[in-house]
């Protein structure tokens, strides 16, 4: 791909870079290995994909086609109700974790003020904090708090999707900062002044001016939000309760057991979900 | 002058706190009060039963130094992820390279093959591996077919490197594509013309330039290996108990659970995390230098 590539700017400045005859070695290496990475990342899904239509009950072998397996799925109770509720967690997750994250990102990009500093670690925290510790942490703290709820008012509550959901929000908020604070450093901020000097208030220039031109950013801090919580596993595996359980726990619960085609299936549908919002995502970046 | 400008101050200062309240309440009380209890929880006891006993006591730090049980778990986990991190580092490198190199048509499509990958459920990518390695999977197959036989592939230590490696890389390849990106290649013709070799160009010039990719990449690929439990357990079999196995089961399926040592456990995570990294930082700086 290099060697045919037009000589124009970077391609250019490259083939100066890494000149004297030797870049079709280099280059050429260069370009086997790097397919040989792409197929090490696709051969995997790919063979997923194909196993999914397998007649082998086991979904490890070739054995003629068959689209029985999705059929089953959406027949299986567990599964469809683990499906819907992970799209209902998601969803609340999603327009929570935007919200909160929008006005996050609006007091920290357009005000000083004391303590700015603690603030921004606490927001970026979430980020670096491995999973597993987050997950424990609002388990033990879920337990204490129901343990409080019934002393007081005698009531037995489980862990239950809203568990699951407000630990979904408390990690997806630090992402969507990130992607808001982005599209708003890129604004320009003479369009308000001017909106302000034509007498508009700053509610009016919120949501007429601010709003639709970052609008961008906090779609695409959303649909990060919610791929984050679509392919949760831990935070999830820990918090979720019996009966409330979460498409990831449940492919968990069953791959622990045996592989089986109807896995594959289910993993299939989820990849192809993934690359539509990879797709909606890249588009809104075109737009920007 | 001074009133409007007071009333303007004081809207300010209300639209501020307007802004911060939800998140600030939301981080503090699910994010920051939940390590503290755990942080508490390590100095904590259990009973027969499974239940948190509230007699301050060091003794779970002092089992998981003293027993090989947990010591292991630590050297393992860190272990695995400093090589996780490592062949990540030399196969995403040269990578984000093919792809900042590449022509301009060309660049979009391969960023687009790392993202999907990023995007998808990493439990999902997990498990095709299981597919793939299984007994009677598609490795086994061929090897049958070429005379060397069958071998055991799914639940060994290989089969969960791999797994990590693979799950991971896609998150050390797009910071070090932001970074690589932005380098100015013209830079090695430069060093070249004052009579650098590659390899010094490479050393001198581009390595410090892109270090900023290099680690964010690292950290992005060290702090979730450090704490997983599921490679191990889906494709190592979970033969052997890497930190997030441990941690796990003490909180969900022990008998009786054992929150104050699992707290503990996680609590000794973040230090050694924290302690890493600090050296890591100091390293690269160093070498940013």
């Amino acid at each position: 791909m290099i060697k045919t590539a037009p000589a124009t700017t970077a391609s250019a400045r490259i083939r100066g870079a890494f000149s004297e005859g030797r870049l079709t070695w280099s280059g050429l290496s260069l370009t086997v290995f790097s397919i040989l990475v792409y197929l090490f990342l696709y051969v995997p899904i790919v063979i997923l994909v194909i196993f999914s239509f397998t007649r082998d009950e086991f979904g490890v072998r070739w054995t003629g086609f068959t689209f029985d397996w999705y059929i089953r799925l959406f027949n299986n109770p567990r599964m469809m109700g683990a499906a819907w509720n992970t799209l209902v967690v998601a969803t609340v997750s999603t327009i929570v974790s935007t919200i909160i994250g929008t006005m996050l990102a609006m007091a920290m990009e357009r005000y000083r003020f004391r303590g700015r500093n603690a603030m921004e670690g606490l927001i970026y925290l979430p980020i670096v904090v491995p999973e597993i510790v987050m997950a424990v942490a609002l388990l033990a703290f879920s337990a204490i708090i129901f343990d409080v709820i019934r002393m007081v008012t005698g009531e037995v509550l489980r862990r239950n999707l809203a568990t699951v959901t407000i630990g979904h929000i408390a990690f997806s908020i630090s992402f969507v900062v990130v992607v808001v604070r982005t599209s708003l450093k890129n604004f320009d901020r003479r369009l308000e002044e001017a909106a302000a000097d034509l007498g508009a208030d700053s509610w009016n220039i919120f949501w007429r001016i601010t709003f639709p031109l970052i609008l961008p950013g906090i779609i695409g801090g959303a649909l990060l939000a919610f791929t984050l919580s679509l392919d949760d596993f831990i935070i999830s595996l820990f918090l979720s309760g019996p009966g409330t359980s979460l498409l990831p726990v449940e492919v968990y619960n069953r791959v622990r057991r045996a592989i089986t085609p109807e896995i594959n299936a289910i993993s299939t549908l989820m990849l192809l979900l993934s690359m539509a919002l990879v797709a909606l995502s890249q588009l809104l970046q075109r737009r920007r | 002058m001074a009133t409007i400008q007071q009333q303007q101050q004081r809207r300010d200062r209300f639209r501020l706190a307007l802004l911060l309240t939800p998140g600030l309440l939301w981080l503090l009380l699910f994010f920051a009060l939940p390590l503290v209890i755990i942080f508490v929880y390590s100095f904590m006891t259990n009973d027969a039963l499974g239940r948190v006993v509230y007699e301050p006591t060091l003794n779970n730090y002092i089992t998981i130094f003293t027993q090989s049980l947990y010591v292991n778990a630590y050297l393992r986990s860190i272990w695995a992820s400093v090589l996780t991190t490592v062949i990540c580092l030399l196969i995403g490198y040269p990578l984000a390279v093919f792809i900042a190199r590449s022509p301009q048509q060309w660049r979009m499509p391969l960023l687009m093959l790392i993202l999907i990958p990023f995007w998808t459920n990493f439990l999902v990518r997990i498990y095709a591996w299981q597919i793939i390695l299984a007994n009677n999977g598609i490795i086994n197959g061929l090897l049958e077919i070429i005379g060397v036989g069958r071998l055991t592939l799914l639940n060994t230590e290989g089969a969960t490197l791999i797994g990590l490696i693979y799950g991971e890389l896609p998150f050390m390849v797009l910071p070090l594509y932001a970074a690589i990106d932005r380098f100015d290649f013209t830079l090695m013709e430069a060093a070249a013309d004052l009579g650098a070799n590659k390899v010094q160009a490479f050393l001198r010039i581009m390595l410090p330039m892109t270090m900023p990719g290099i680690v964010a990449g690292s950290v992005l690929v060290f702090i979730p290996t450090l704490g997983q439990f599921v490679v191990s357990e889906l494709l190592g079999g979970a033969k052997v108990d890497y930190l997030g196995n441990l941690i796990q089961r003490l909180f969900l399926r022990a008998n009786p659970i054992n929150w104050p040592l699992g707290s503990a456990m996680a609590v000794l995570m973040m230090l050694v995390l924290l302690v890493l990294i600090m050296m890591y930082f100091r390293v690269t700086s160093e070498e940013e230098r």
